[in-house]
């Protein structure tokens, strides 16, 4: 994903927004409950990574979903979408990281 | 594998990790299947709603695309001048979405709508709809539903809900749609065949907000399609002088297959306090919105 998004230097009298990850900060810190994949039991179906509204989790073809804890804030949207039920949402041990 | 085929690959890049929104919110999700039918050929504008507050502050913002971010009367004016500036300039694979609220939309947006529908300018106006002013505080708006908690109307709504689809069909617009986060696959075939239509072209987005309904964050998909479940709200099209149900809504045609409205309702605390009174009336606003689309079928 980092290659498709160059980060461009604007200059400072025009004031515009380039595209760039993280423009709230590390938002896995807002989370209290995480996203555990339990890949023996991935299908690959994609639905978690459609209806991920933080886009922090990516189904890779051959090794299944694979969840960006950095930006996850924990909704628990894949848990509820996901067919196969592989996805558990067990509670944080310890408040940000 | 599931049956259901992906969405394009280009859906991850469009909106990036990190932005703004509350936990299990619908318009990333909204966001993502505009970014996969458009990739970053797609110029928003956006009035303040929810999503100004989404996309994040100044040195950077969570969409992958352009952004104009307008004042909130404005969307549709702003969007008819963004589409006659680039047809002018000779762009055509540049897509000019405005992108507004329920509020932005039935409310206070709703002259420079009118306006746009009557001019037929080309672009497509999608009204996500959370059914309150959410991101100023739960005030209600016109297309929040009867019987709704908001903070103002702290006993419920009294008057039904506004709906903007029916209002545009008689403005008679090219193309009237209504999609639902629920079903992303149904929203990026309307936009695709949005796309291809010369004209103004409207899309009404069903958009679950838990904060302001006040339900589990993780509930927002099962939310989004107990609505359509249950009929409370209808996906259809309609051009060429005719409604065409959509997938999810064609077989409720039948009322005997839609789930009672109470299934929808006891998961969302702002109808907790909803009494049988209020009940029979929004369950005859749902039965008398089917028999409108029954009429105008083909």
């Amino acid at each position: 994903m980092s290659k498709l998004i160059r980060v461009v230097k604007s200059h400072h009298r025009i004031p515009i927004a380039k595209p760039s990850i993280g423009v709230s900060g590390k938002t896995g810190t807002w989370r209290w409950i995480k996203p555990v994949v339990d890949l023996s039991k991935c299908t690959k179906c994609y639905q978690c990574e459609i209806y991920c509204p933080d886009n922090s989790i990516l189904v890779e073809p051959l090794k299944g979903a694979i969840v960006n804890y950095d930006y996850c804030k924990g909704c628990g949207i894949c848990a509820e979408v996901c067919p196969a039920k592989a996805i558990n949402m067990v509670e944080e041990e310890q408040h940000g990281s | 594998m599931s049956s259901i085929p992906i969405l394009p690959r280009h859906m991850r890049n469009t909106v990036l990790p990190g932005h703004a929104a509350c936990h299990g919110c619908p318009i990333p999700i909204g966001l993502k299947v505009v970014g996969a039918a458009f990739g970053d050929k797609v110029i928003l504008v956006v009035p303040a709603c929810c999503t100004s507050v989404v996309l994040g502050m100044h040195p950077g913002t969570a969409f992958n695309g352009s952004v104009v971010h307008v004042a909130f009367a404005s969307a549709a004016a702003v969007a008819s001048g963004i589409s006659a500036g680039l047809s002018k300039r000779g762009v055509r694979d540049v897509q000019v979405i405005a992108w507004a609220g329920d509020g932005g939309t039935a409310d206070i947006g709703m002259a420079s709508l009118s306006g746009a529908v009557e001019r037929n300018d080309d672009f497509i106006y999608v009204m996500y709809d959370n059914e309150a002013y959410m991101n100023t505080g739960i005030q209600r708006s016109s297309a929040t539903p009867a019987g709704a908690w908001t903070t103002t109307t702290p006993l419920g709504k009294k008057e039904p809900k506004k709906d903007v689809a029916k209002i545009l069909i008689a403005h008679g617009a090219p193309y009237v749609a209504t999609a639902s986060i629920a079903y992303p696959h149904d929203f990026y075939s309307k936009l695709k065949k949005a796309a291809g239509i010369r004209g103004f072209k409207f899309i009404y987005l069903h958009a679950p907000c838990p904060v302001g309904w006040r339900f589990d964050p993780s509930l927002t998909v099962n939310i989004a399609k107990l609505a359509v479940e249950t009929g409370m709200v209808i996906l259809y099209e309609y051009y060429d002088g005719g409604i065409r149900l959509s997938g999810p809504s064609r077989p409720l045609l039948d009322k005997s297959k839609r789930k009672p409205i109470a299934e929808y309702l006891k998961h969302q605390g702002r109808f907790r306090g909803i009494n049988e009174g209020e009940l029979r009336s929004l369950e005859s606003y749902v039965d008398s919105s089917w028999e409108w689309v029954k009429k105008f079928m083909q």
